[in-house]
């Protein structure tokens, strides 16, 4: 009981600092899940992006079911998850109630303007995190740098570069016997 | 029955929306479009809303149109919808994976997975300094990249950068105040953004 109060708190306090989407929440749950507490290492995080990037629905309400139901079985998933969209509930009730034009309020609009300075010095901190794990050689600098050039550069779905990058580890480790075994 | 409606359609878009917040988009057009719920003007305020409080943005989304719809709970069943095919598919996906964990080809996959996890992750972030930094308005009326940087944004990154990692590097670990800076909770420099934002008027009104 008190581990699952606990995750709620935990995901609550996630959803509840996260602006702005899926990826601005990486920061946070590196530092509340994976170093605060020892629920997911950095390499699970990037497990569970690249799996919410191909399943059905958004990747935080994905990442949190994943590590809820990780640490706590299916109930765990399920009370993470209620966790994360707290906050918006009743933040988002509270304003769609009482403040009208919220977004156009010249005080809203200027934080949000710093917050945003801050979301992304906070998303390249995290990026150099998961670089350090996951690029180790030739082979997982090439797939990093063609994924990043590719959805800078074409309209394609994340799914196309989830697979394709799926299949090249496979075939890297069928051809040069790279990753299988330590990945 | 409105709320089991309500129901009903954000699952269909939770469970056919793959991706980011703003997958959940077309699928709230669509809804507008079909029930008549709300406007599309009223989805744009519900959008600009969204970005800029705490939490994923489509979650912020479902909450706000299932409340101007049906009220708090209205709200409340319009995300709960958003959310179940999540909780389903992806427990189960835990499940299959958990199996086949050691299997090596499975391991090759991830191998592959992580660095474009990183890849995507690190587009992401571009695109959000793009926005962050960059006045596209401003550099589409004058033509110059010049007038087109926010440079108080930039020394505020430059700035929070530092801060962030200057005690991380070997040289300065010994250095207790830099140190103890580097780890503070990212939510200390959300919030000291946010004020900076509102003194020098990083939103331009």
């Amino acid at each position: 009981m008190k581990e699952l109060l606990d995750l709620f708190f935990t995901f609550a306090r996630i959803g509840g600092l996260t602006f702005g989407g899926g990826y601005a929440m990486l920061p946070m749950l590196q530092k509340e899940v994976v170093e605060k507490r020892d629920w997911a290492t950095n390499e699970e995080l990037m497990d569970y992006y690249a799996i919410g990037q191909c399943t059905p629905g958004i990747i935080a309400v994905n990442t949190a079911t994943f590590i809820g139901n990780k640490t706590r079985g299916v109930l765990g998933g399920i009370i993470a998850t209620l966790g994360v969209v707290f906050p918006s509930l009743v933040i988002i009730t509270i304003i769609a109630a009482f403040i009208s034009n919220f977004a156009d309020l010249a005080v809203v609009k200027n934080a949000f303007a710093g917050i945003r300075v801050c979301v992304f010095v906070l998303i390249l901190n995290a990026v150099v995190k998961l670089g350090k794990s996951s690029i180790k050689d030739a082979v997982t600098l090439c797939i990093f740098l063609l994924v990043l050039i590719g959805s800078l550069l074409l309209d394609v779905s994340p799914i196309i570069f989830v697979l394709i990058a799926a299949a090249a580890g496979i075939a890297a480790h069928l051809l040069l016997q790279k990753g299988g075994d330590k990945a | 029955m409105i709320y089991l409606q309500l129901f009903y359609e954000f699952a269909k878009a939770g469970l056919f929306a793959i991706g980011g917040g703003l997958a959940t988009l077309p699928f709230l057009q669509d809804i507008s479009v079909r029930t008549g719920w709300y406007t599309a003007d009223q989805l744009a305020d519900m959008i600009a809303v969204s970005e800029c409080t705490p939490g994923p943005i489509g979650v912020n989304m479902s909450t706000y149109t299932g409340y101007t719809v049906g009220g708090i709970l209205g709200a409340v069943v319009a995300t709960l919808g958003l959310i179940f095919p999540s909780i389903v598919i992806i427990i189960i996906v835990a499940k299959i994976l958990k199996a086949f964990q050691d299997n090596k080809y499975v391991k090759a996959a991830f191998y592959g997975l992580r660095p474009a996890s990183t890849g995507l992750i690190a587009a992401a972030c571009l695109s959000v300094g793009q926005i962050a930094l960059f006045n596209q308005g401003a550099f589409d009326s004058l033509k110059s990249v010049f007038f087109g940087i926010r440079y108080p944004a930039v020394i505020l990154a430059v700035i929070l950068w530092l801060l962030m990692n200057l005690g991380t590097f070997k040289a300065l670990k010994k250095n207790k105040v830099l140190a103890k800076i580097s780890k503070l909770h990212p939510v200390v420099f959300l919030a000291a953004s946010a004020v900076i934002g509102i003194i020098f008027g990083f939103g331009g009104v």
